[in-house]
């Protein structure tokens, strides 16, 4: 090193060197832009101002409130709320239960039916599937066939209680296991699986062994004729439609374990308003299938 | 004040005593706050513990990587508040060790996913996700459906007890038998699981097979015990004027 002390001036840049040098060539000490260190600056100073407005500084067991007073949790409820009133012209009018009206007023019904989907993607689609066609275990909703009943008023009871689910006022429909629990034999099962294939069919013929069976013991819910019965859930067998699948494998497997398929309560997880919502919209899923 | 750090700069050990300062006052902003933690989590009265077989569920979570795909944590923001749910406390998580709340969302946040389906459908959902949402990316586990192991249930709750959570002696003691029976309503030990922790816990057989208890059964009462551990995780938010 050389003229350690002594400050060399590059006479090209103006910029002072190091002191360094290497074989006749010095290393400029370019000095930091000073546009980076206002800026620098700058931001020390907004940090002051915001120290001052936000929540800032611990102070052991709490903390500066800041004269903004704001919080991110006041924020987030602020925003949830400025969302809801945004909806609250046309969802306010769901809170009460005439659906009759409700659903000839195309007007607020144009600008609830987008919301709906949106409300059925998110909490009814992952066991109906988007356009509630259903699948196995979970019935169509896209169809002229209800367990419980398909007006809107109907459907809004059973979207709130559920169906075996864990509300007091649940629906309950509960097809007992009649092979595992002994209530049918092995021959009266598979003779009473034939009589509920024939029904399907049409061809049911209620004298024979299945069909006395059948009277006996699954009548009770599905109605003589097995047409099901609207109020127990149960399905009507004398159609096409299938719940858990119309091969005689399935229906035996049905006899054989039984089915309790729950619906949960959505009382408690969604607002009447959005319950009435989408009754409504299910009712129109309904109506627009063939 | 550049010219003082110019001149710092080349004292070694002026630069060094500065360092340690910055470095400290950056290391107390960030270790302070954690010594009253204590006070800042507000531990809900009502949170109760999980059960034994929820918590081997909770280690098959883990088990599988279903962090990696799924958050646990609902945050404070208007859009989230909308979708999932009242946004989520820390007190919430005072029992999780560790706690999973995630960093990153494949599939939904899963906070307030308990009671939301049945547990047929998770069944179904689990064994293969395609098979009841057919645009689903998400990886079948059919292995679930494999018997689960409790043996090291007890030592587990003891070890969480030490981390913090209230699990009595005889939580400890019956911890195999519970998981067991947790699964098995019509069984002897249901009404002690309930008695033990809570009348709001979920007694079924989550997995349709009474006579096995699975790892299936393990991960649905996980699942359908996610924001039902206490009343706030599922309070209204204020604005939500219903």
């Amino acid at each position: 090193m050389s003229g350690g002390h002594r400050q060399i001036v590059d006479p090209v840049t103006g910029y002072e060197t190091t002191g360094h040098e290497w074989n006749g060539i010095r290393e400029l000490n370019t000095p930091f832009p000073r546009f980076v260190i206002v800026v620098l600056l700058i931001t020390v100073v907004i940090s002051a101002v915001m120290w001052i407005l936000l929540p800032a500084w611990p102070t052991g067991h709490g903390y500066t409130p800041g004269l903004l007073g704001l919080t991110q949790e006041g924020e987030a409820v602020q925003g949830f709320k400025a969302i809801a009133d945004g909806r609250a012209s046309w969802r306010s009018r769901f809170a009460g239960d005439d659906f009759a009206s409700l659903a000839s007023d195309e007007a607020v019904m144009g600008m609830a039916m987008p919301a709906a989907a949106r409300l059925f993607a998110d909490n009814c689609a992952a066991c109906h599937r988007v356009g509630g066609t259903g699948g196995p275990g979970f019935p169509s909703l896209a169809d002229q066939d209800w367990l419980w009943g398909g007006d809107p008023a109907t459907v809004a009871e059973t979207v709130s209680v559920g169906i075996n689910s864990t509300d007091p006022d649940t629906r309950s429909s509960q097809m007992p296991a009649f092979g595992r629990d002994g209530i049918l034999t092995r021959e009266q099962i598979s003779a009473v699986a034939d009589y509920v294939l024939a029904l399907s069919s049409g061809k049911a013929d209620p004298a024979s062994a299945g069909g006395k069976i059948f009277a006996e013991n699954c009548a009770a819910c599905h109605g003589e004729g097995g047409r099901g019965g609207l109020g127990t859930g149960a399905p009507s067998l004398a159609d096409d439609q299938w719940i858990y699948g119309g091969t005689r494998a399935d229906i035996l497997t049905t006899l054989q374990n039984g089915r309790q398929g729950v619906m949960p309560s959505w009382k408690g997880r969604l607002a009447p308003a959005d319950i009435h919502l989408l009754a409504l919209y299910v009712s129109r899923l309904a109506k627009a299938a063939p | 004040m550049l010219r003082l750090h110019y001149n710092l700069e080349k004292l070694s050990t002026g630069l060094v005593l500065g360092i340690i300062i910055a470095a400290s006052i950056g290391g107390f902003v960030e270790i302070a706050p954690l010594f009253t933690i204590g006070e800042t989590v507000e531990r809900p009265a009502d949170l109760r513990p999980q059960t034994p077989l929820e918590l081997a569920g909770r280690e098959i979570y883990m088990r599988e990587g279903c962090y990696a795909c799924h958050s646990q944590m609902v945050r404070s923001l208007a859009d989230e508040i909308d979708r999932y749910g009242p946004y989520s406390r820390a007190g919430e998580s005072a029992f999780d060790h560790p706690m999973l709340w995630g960093s990153k969302r494949t599939g939904p946040d899963l906070a307030r996913v308990g009671g939301k389906y049945t547990d047929a459908w998770h069944v179904a959902h689990l064994t293969n996700p395609r098979a009841v949402v057919p645009a689903s990316i998400m990886p079948a586990y059919p292995w679930l459906s494999e018997p689960l192991d409790t043996s090291g249930l007890g030592p587990e709750l003891a070890t969480m007890r030490r981390l913090g959570v209230p699990y009595t002696d005889a939580m400890i003691a019956d911890a195999e038998r519970d998981a067991e029976a947790q699964s098995q309503p019509d069984s002897d030990g249901a009404a002690g699981v309930k008695e033990r922790y809570s009348e709001k816990i979920v007694v079924r057989d989550f997995d349709g097979s009474v006579a096995r208890v699975t790892e299936m059964d393990a991960l649905v009462a996980y699942i359908q015990s996610l924001g039902q551990l206490t009343a706030i995780a599922h309070d209204q938010p204020p604005a939500d004027g219903e």
